[in-house]
């Protein structure tokens, strides 16, 4: 069994950097998730949407990795919101306490415009 | 399938982070067909899951020569799957994850699995070195789901 594959792809939107994932999101996805992200100077790329909507599969190793991409954007006075996630996979994020330090949009209009207001 | 009497499906899998995948799906399949609600089928697949990725990473500290063997017993009334490996098992207390702690890095990011297990599931057991090995026991019943519905 190879290792599961995450794309990572980058837009510009209205101001707003999007991040659409495709794949699963596992430990497997670091250099993918971490490494895109990291590509990116925050000055440059203030406000960040994330895409879930291709993503199946989401372990505890991945939302580590989403918790690195919060810490490290917090600190760099970077907003990341989210889009796409299944209702399942929201239900998790808030279980482990992931809305207070990111909103979580019904689809990507509505992110754009919580992120441009 | 409701009237049928007690049946088990036994995979052994290796110790390879992927591998878990295996597990799941064949957890939703076997919940599915008793009848369970996709809501908590995925709940069910993300506790097996990360009770596999514990077996694999932590039990059989990734060794591949060793099997983590996954036991799904069914019945009429609950789903019970036995995740078992070689290691010394789970002796922590699981507590809710500190998010703050988490984002400030004063804390690991990861560490989240058997959280979400306790939190998906309608039982959980965790044993260790027993005869067949340590094994996290999870159970999910079909009464509890029409209560969901």
């Amino acid at each position: 069994m190879d290792a599961p594959e995450t794309t990572v792809i980058v837009e510009e939107k209205s101001g707003v950097t999007l991040m659409r994932f495709e794949g699963d999101i596992t430990s497997f996805s670091e250099a993918a998730l971490l490494g895109t992200y990291r590509g990116l100077p925050p000055d440059e790329h203030k406000s960040i949407l994330l895409d879930f909507t291709k993503v199946e599969y989401i372990n505890s190793s991945g939302i580590a990795l989403i918790i690195t991409m919060l810490r490290e954007a917090s600190s760099a006075n970077q907003r990341v919101h989210c889009f796409g996630l299944t209702p399942h996979f929201k239900k998790v994020f808030e279980m482990v306490g992931l809305l207070r330090y990111t909103a979580i949009h019904p689809d990507e209009g509505a992110g754009l415009t919580a992120l441009t207001a | 399938m409701m009237a049928q009497p007690k049946a088990t499906v036994e995979l052994k899998l290796p110790s390879r982070l992927g591998f878990e995948k295996v597990a799941m799906g064949t957890a939703s399949h076997v919940a599915k067909l008793m009848g369970f609600s996709d809501p908590r089928i995925e709940d069910l697949k993300t506790a097996v899951s990360e009770a596999c990725l514990n077996a694999i990473e932590h039990g059989n500290k990734l060794q591949e020569s060793l099997s983590v063997v996954v036991i799904l017993t069914l019945d009429a009334a609950m789903l019970e799957v036995k995740v078992i490996d070689k290691g010394k098992g789970v002796t922590k207390k699981v507590t809710a994850p500190d998010m703050e702690k988490k984002l400030h890095g004063e804390e690991a990011s990861r560490g989240l699995g058997l959280f979400l297990i306790e939190n998906l599931v309608d039982e959980v057991e965790y044993v260790s070195e027993s005869v067949e090995g340590s094994y996290t026991r999870l159970v999910i019943h079909l009464e509890k789901d029409r209560e969901v519905k």
